[in-house]
C-alpha cells in the first residue's frame, strides 16, 4: 500500500515543534525515526496526518551526565544506546536492550523517545524505564516541561498520558549505584522479533525491579514477585506468584497459559543469571 | 558428440565446475530490471477493492464516488471485467473427476476468501488508485464460511459453490497388494496423524505485471513477474480473445518465485484484461499484504498415516489417507489437485515394499487458493513416510539407520517401479546414505547427544531420505489438456565478434539458470563463458518452452543448450574447415579458437571466421554452408519424470522449558546425476533447506474461524532469517539420467523435501526420552510445550 496525502513540516526548534503542535486541530504527528508511523502511514491504519518532523532539532539529541543521573535526549538513535559510554558505564541495560530490537536499519533511525510514546507493550525500552523507575520529561508550549515517572507514564496499548500538545523530550535516568545490577531477557523466535514475553530488571540484586513486556497491554511490574523477593522468598516462590501479577491475552503468537510458563522461565532464569553475576 | 565429463582437464571443461554467474554482479549491484523498473509512456497503475468476507454476496459496488477521486481515470467491476475477460476453470482431464467452478478476474457476484478482488481503481498513480478504493462504497452479505477442512464435505456445511454439488473437488485413490491383510498379520504396526502447516512462498519481488495493449497493432505486450512465459501467453490469448501470436510476455529480471510465480492470478489477468479495455499500459505490483492473501498458500494438509513391518524391521505395507483444503478455486491451469496426488504418488518412495494404498482427498475452503509450491508435495509425503519410518524403528527397538538400511531400494535394482507406480531409472539411496553417515558422524553425533543429556540437554538427530520428481515430461500437464511445454528449446548464435548469444526457453527468477545455460553453452561451442550472453524470458524471441518449474531448467534447457552448443561448433567447424584446407574432424574449437584437434595448435580466432562469413562471404565456396544460427530441442522420452533422490539429517537441540528449538547443524546428500555448477547447486539446495525449515518451525497461514487471515504481515508470519539458520553442509553422488547427454536431473526442490521431515524426526529424537512426540507443523514452542505436557489446552 501507498500512504494517503500527508502533511510535512520540519521543526527549527523545539519552540517551533510546540508551537506548530499548539496550533494543530489533533492530526498532528510527531515524526522522529519513523520506524512504527511510517509504517501506518503505509498500510494507512493513519490517515493523512500532519507530520511535525522533530528530527533537525539538535537539543533533543544526545547522551549527557550529570551528577548521579544521565540525561537522553529523545531523538538518541537505538544504535547511540549502543555505543555511548555514559549508557554503557551507568545505564548498562539500555546497551543490553538495543541490539535486542528489530535490525540493523531500523536501530539506525528509531529512537528511544520514538519507541517510549508510541508505546507497544512488546517492545525492549518501555519496560527498561519502568525497571530503571526512569523520569520522562514532556514539553508543551502551554505548561512548559512536566516531568512524569515512567511507571506512570504507560497507560495502555498504544496509549500514554503524553497530551496531544506534548512532545516527549527526554529521559531522566538515575546512575546505576554500587550493588545494583540491571539485565534484559527475551523470548523470540528469530532474532529482532518483538519479544513473545520478555523481562528487564534493574535495582539491588536481591530484590530488584522486575517489569515484564510482551505478556500485558504495557509494561508489567511485577509486583507480587517483587514483594516475595524483597522480603527474601526463593525464586520458584516468586515465579509462582507471577499468577498475581500477569494476566497476558491469546494472541497468534502463543496462549495466555504459554505466556504465562515462559515468562516464569525467563524469571528463574534472569535471576540465577543476575546472582550468579552479582556473586561474581 | 560425447564429452569426457570425467576429464576436469578437458578445454573449456565449464560443465561441472563453480563458474560464477554472468548476471550476479548487476543483481548484487542494485541493477536489475524487475517489472517495477519499467516505466512506459501513459502508463497507468491498478489497485483493487478485496473482498473484506471469506464469503459473501456482492449487493452493490458503487463506484461513482471513486470516480471523483483526483488521479482517478476509470473503475471497474466484476461485470466490467467480464465483458472482456473469459472466465477459467482449472481442471486437468488426467485428474479423474478434478472439478472446478469458473473463476473471474474480478468477483461477479460472490467473493468466496478475503483477497479476492471485487474492483479495480485505475489511476494515475498507485497512492492514487488506493485513494479511489477508499471511496468505493461496496455492500457485502456475508454468508456462511467453510474454513474447517475436517467438516467441508459434512451434509450440513455450505456449499462454496452450489453448481458443483459438493465441496469436494477431487479424490484419488491407489491401492496395490492386499493391503488389509498385510495390516492384519503383520508383525508390528504404528500409525500416526500428521498435519502440515498451510504457508506460502515469500518472494523478495512480489508478483508483478505490466501489461500495455496496442489498439493499431492488436498487440498485448506483457512485461511480467513469471516462470511460464509461454503459458501466460496463451493464458493471456484465450481469455482476452487474442490470437497467441499478437501476445508477447517479457520476464525480465525476477525477485524470487518457488512456484508461486507459475499461476495464474485473477488481479494479474484483470489488469491486462484493462490494458486492452483501455488501450493502456496498465502496472500492478502486490504489495506484501495482498502477497500474503492473494499469492497461493500450500501444504494444508492434515494425513492419517499406518506403517506395517515386520520383525526384521522391513517395511510390508504402507497406508496413507490424505485431506487437504485448498481454497475456493483449483487454481489455473495446473489444478489444485497436483498437491495431493503427489502425496498419493510419493509416500514410501524410498523404499522397498510393494503393499499400499492412498488416498487423497481435496476439498475447497474459504481460504486463499492453494497450488503448487516449491517441491510440490514432497516435504508432505516424506515427512509422513519418514516418521512413520522412525516410529517403527522405535517400537521395534532398531536404530533410525538401521530400519533405512534394510528398506531403502537397493542401489542396483534399477530400474525399478514403486509401490505408487512410479518409475525410477537410476537412484542412489544406499550411496548416499553411507556418504551422509561419514558426513555426519554418526557414532559421534550419538555420543554427543548422549553427553548432552547427561547435562539435562536435550538434543536429537533426525534423518530423512527422500526421492524429487523433476524433469517432467508431458505426463505432468500436457496429457490433461493444458498447453504448458514439457519440451524447451535453445536458440544458439556466433556473431561476427566470435561471441555467442544463446536464446533458452527456460527462465531465470535469481537461482542462476541463465549462469548455468552460459555454462553450458560455452562448452558445447568452445569458447570462454564471458564470450557468451543468455536471453530468457521473451515469447517473442526466444525458442517456445514450458519455463522454469519442478527443476527443469538444468535437466531439459539445459540439455537443450547443450545439443544446441555442439551443433553450432560442428556448422563452425565445416566453415574452419574450408578456410584452413582442413578435414571438419580435424579441428576443434578451444577458447574461441580454431585449434588443430590433434594437437591443441591455435589455427584461427573465431572472429576472424566471424568476419569472414559475415563480411567476405564472397571469398568462400559458394556451396559451403554457413549457418552459424542453430536450434535444438529436447524432450524427455523414456520416462515421465526424472527422479532423484537424497538423504538429510538435522541436529538441533530443544529447550523442554521453553519450547524453543535450536538447529545446531544439517547435512544434505542429494544426487541429481550431473552437477553443472557445485556451487549453484550447493546454494540451491542450501535455500531450498531454509524455505524446508521455514515449513517445519516457522510459516503458517493462521486463519480465525470466520476465513480471516491473522497474520498477513513479515512481523506475524514468520519468514525463516539467516540468523537462525544451522550451518548446512551439502554433499552429492551423481548418478547421470541416461536419458541425456548432458545427465541433469533437477536440484531446487530436493532441499525442501527432506528438511521438514529432519526436523521433525531429531525434534521427536530429542523428545523421546521424555515421552513426547509432535507431528504437526510448525513445531512451534507452543506445541512442543503441549507435547510435553508442560502447558495444556
Amino acid at each position: 500500500m501507498k500512504p494517503a496525502p500527508i502533511g510535512y513540516v520540519r521543526a527549527t526548534d523545539l519552540a517551533h515543534a510546540l508551537d506548530l503542535l499548539a496550533a494543530g486541530d489533533g492530526d498532528e504527528k510527531v515524526l522522529a525515526g519513523g520506524q512504527s508511523l511510517v509504517a501506518s502511514l503505509n498500510l494507512r491504519l493513519i490517515e493523512s496526518p500532519n507530520l511535525i518532523d522533530i528530527n533537525f532539532i539538535d537539543e533533543l539529541a544526545g547522551i549527557t551526565e550529570s551528577g548521579d543521573m544521565v540525561r537522553v535526549g529523545t531523538l538518541t538513535r537505538h544504535c547511540e544506546l549502543m555505543a555511548s559510554e555514559i549508557i554503557a558505564r551507568h545505564v548498562p541495560i539500555l546497551a543490553e536492550a538495543a541490539p535486542l530490537i528489530a535490525h540493523a536499519a531500523i536501530r539506525t533511525r528509531g529512537t528511544i523517545g520514538g519507541s517510549l510514546a508510541n508505546a507497544d507493550p512488546a517492545a525492549e525500552l518501555p519496560a527498561c524505564v519502568v525497571a530503571l523507575d526512569a523520569t520522562i520529561v514532556l514539553a508543551s508550549k502551554a505548561d512548559g516541561e512536566r516531568r512524569i515517572k515512567a511507571a506512570d507514564f504507560f497507560l495502555g496499548l498504544f496509549d500514554t498520558t503524553r497530551r496531544d500538545d506534548e512532545i516527549l523530550v527526554a529521559i531522566e535516568i538515575a546512575k546505576i549505584k554500587p550493588g545494583e545490577r540491571q539485565s534484559i531477557r527475551e523470548l523470540v523466535r528469530r532474532s529482532g522479533d518483538y519479544a513473545l514475553a520478555g523481562l528487564a530488571i534493574a535495582g539491588p540484586a536481591a530484590a530488584p525491579r522486575l517489569v515484564f513486556f510482551g505478556v500485558g497491554d504495557a509494561p508489567v511490574v511485577a509486583s507480587s514477585a517483587m514483594a516475595i523477593l524483597e522480603s527474601g522468598g526463593s525464586v520458584d516462590d516468586a515465579a509462582l506468584a507471577l499468577e498475581d501479577d500477569l494476566d497476558p491475552a491469546d494472541d497468534i503468537n502463543g496462549s495466555a497459559g504459554y505466556k504465562k510458563h515462559i515468562s516464569r522461565v525467563l524469571l528463574k532464569r534472569a535471576l540465577s543469571d543476575f546472582r550468579q553475576s552479582d556473586a561474581a | 558428440m560425447t564429452i569426457a565429463f570425467g576429464n576436469p582437464d578437458r578445454p573449456n571443461s565449464y560443465i561441472g565446475r563453480s563458474v560464477p554467474r554472468p548476471n550476479a554482479g548487476k543483481l548484487v549491484a542494485g541493477a536489475g530490471r524487475y517489472v517495477d523498473d519499467v516505466v512506459l509512456p501513459r502508463m497507468v497503475h491498478v489497485a483493487f477493492l478485496r473482498s473484506p468476507h471469506a464469503r459473501a454476496k456482492i449487493e452493490a459496488i458503487d463506484i461513482s464516488p471513486a470516480l471523483e477521486v483526483p488521479g482517478v481515470i476509470r473503475v471497474f467491476t466484476g461485470a466490467d471485467i467480464a465483458a472482456a475477460c473469459t472466465p477459467w476453470v482449472a481442471v486437468l482431464a488426467h485428474l479423474k473427476g478434478l472439478k472446478s467452478a469458473p473463476q473471474h478476474a474480478v468477483a461477479v457476484e460472490h467473493a468466496t476468501w478475503v483477497g479476492e478482488p471485487v474492483a479495480a481503481v485505475v489511476a494515475d498513480s498507485r497512492a492514487a488508485a488506493e485513494d479511489g478504493l477508499a471511496a468505493i462504497e461496496a455492500s457485502f452479505a456475508p454468508l456462511p464460511v467453510v474454513v474447517d477442512m475436517r467438516t467441508a464435505l459434512d451434509a450440513e456445511t455450505p456449499l462454496i459453490h452450489p453448481e458443483l454439488g459438493d465441496n469436494l473437488t477431487f479424490q484419488r485413490l491407489h491401492e496395490k497388494g492386499e493391503i488389509d491383510a498385510v495390516f492384519a498379520s503383520a508383525h508390528m504396526v504404528v500409525e500416526a496423524r500428521f498435519k502440515t502447516g498451510r504457508h506460502t512462498g515469500v518472494c523478495l519481488e512480489p508478483r508483478s505485471i505490466l501489461a500495455d495493449y496496442s489498439r493499431s497493432e492488436g498487440q498485448l505486450t506483457v512485461h511480467h513477474s513469471t516462470q511460464a512465459p509461454h503459458m501466460m501467453q496463451t493464458v493471456f490469448a484465450r481469455h482476452l480473445d487474442l490470437p497467441e501470436a499478437k501476445v508477447r510476455v517479457i520476464c525480465g529480471d525476477v525477485g524470487g518465485s518457488y512456484g508461486i510465480k507459475v499461476h495464474v492470478y485473477p488481479d494479474e489477468v484483470a489488469t491486462a484484461a484493462i490494458a486492452k479495455i483501455m488501450g493502456r499500459p496498465v502496472k500492478f505490483i502486490a504489495d506484501r499484504l495482498e502477497s500474503f492473501s492473494t499469492d497461493i498458500h500450500a501444504r494444508d494438509h492434515e494425513i492419517d498415516g499406518r506403517i506395517a513391518v515386520d520383525e526384521n524391521g522391513r517395511i510390508l505395507a504402507l497406508d496413507i489417507d490424505d485431506l487437504t483444503g485448498i481454497g475456493p478455486y483449483s487454481v489455473y491451469p495446473r489444478t489444485s489437485a497436483i498437491e495431493g496426488n503427489q502425496v498419493v504418488n510419493l509416500c514410501g518412495g524410498p523404499y522397498d515394499f510393494q503393499t499400499y494404498r492412498a488416498r487423497t482427498t481435496v476439498v475447497l475452503q474459504n481460504k486463499t487458493p492453494t497450488c503448487q509450491y516449491r517441491a510440490v508435495g514432497h516435504p508432505i509425503a516424506t515427512a509422513v513416510t519418514e516418521g512413520l519410518v522412525d516410529m517403527a524403528a522405535e517400537a521395534i527397538g532398531l536404530d533410525p539407520i538401521e530400519i533405512r538400511r534394510r528398506n531403502l531400494v537397493a542401489d542396483d535394482a534399477y530400474p525399478y517401479t514403486s509401490a505408487a507406480n512410479m518409475r525410477f531409472e537410476g537412484l542412489s539411496h544406499h550411496a548416499s546414505l553411507d556418504k551422509l553417515i561419514a558426513m555426519i558422524d554418526y557414532d559421534a553425533l550419538r555420543a554427543d547427544q548422549a553427553e548432552a543429556r547427561k547435562r539435562g540437554v536435550h538434543r536429537g538427530i533426525g534423518i530423512a531420505s527422500f526421492i524429487e520428481l523433476t524433469n517432467p515430461s508431458p505426463f505432468m500437464y500436457g496429457i490433461g489438456g493444458a498447453r504448458i511445454s514439457a519440451q524447451d528449446g535453445c536458440t544458439v548464435r556466433m556473431d561476427p565478434d566470435g561471441s555467442v548469444v544463446a536464446m533458452s526457453g527456460v527462465t531465470e527468477q535469481g537461482q542462476g539458470t541463465e549462469g548455468m545455460l552460459a555454462q553450458i553453452v560455452a562448452e558445447g561451442v568452445g569458447v570462454p563463458v564471458s564470450k557468451v550472453r543468455i536471453i530468457t524470458g521473451d515469447t517473442q524471441t526466444t525458442p517456445y518452452g514450458g519455463g522454469t518449474w519442478a527443476s527443469r531448467g538444468a535437466g531439459i534447457g539445459g540439455e537443450a543448450a547443450l545439443q544446441a552448443g555442439l551443433a553450432l561448433r560442428e556448422n563452425i567447424l565445416v566453415v574452419a574447415a574450408s578456410m584452413l584446407q582442413a578435414a571438419p574432424d580435424a579441428l576443434d574449437i578451444a577458447d574461441g579458437r580454431i585449434v588443430d584437434k590433434a594437437t591443441g595448435e591455435a589455427r584461427m580466432p573465431l572472429e576472424e571466421l566471424g568476419r569472414i562469413v559475415y563480411f567476405r562471404g564472397d571469398t568462400l565456396a559458394r556451396d559451403l554452408p554457413r549457418e552459424l544460427v542453430v536450434t535444438r530441442h529436447y524432450i524427455t522420452s523414456e520416462y515421465p519424470f526424472a527422479f532423484t533422490n537424497g538423504v538429510q539429517a538435522s541436529y538441533l537441540e530443544v529447550d523442554v522449558d521453553t519450547g524453543f528449538v535450536k538447529l545446531l547443524k544439517h547435512w544434505c546428500v542429494e544426487d541429481c546425476g550431473r552437477v553443472i555448477n557445485p556451487m549453484l547447486v550447493d546454494e540451491q539446495i542450501r535455500g531450498g533447506i531454509v524455505q524446508g525449515i521455514g515449513g517445519a518451525l516457522y510459516e503458517e497461514c493462521v486463519y480465525d474461524g470466520e476465513g480471516q487471515l491473522l497474520n498477513a504481515n513479515m512481523a506475524d508470519y514468520l519468514v525463516p532469517m539467516a540468523a537462525e539458520m544451522p550451518d548446512m553442509i551439502i554433499g552429492h553422488v551423481e548418478t547421470p539420467t541416461r536419458e541425456s547427454l548432458l545427465g541433469a536431473k533437477g536440484a531446487g526442490e530436493a532441499g525442501t523435501a527432506g528438511a521438514p521431515a529432519a526436523i521433525m524426526n531429531a525434534i521427536n529424537d530429542a523428545l523421546r526420552p521424555l515421552g513426547a512426540r509432535v507431528t504437526q507443523m510448525p513445531f512451534t514452542p507452543e506445541r512442543i510445550l503441549t507435547a510435553l505436557g508442560t502447558i495444556q489446552h
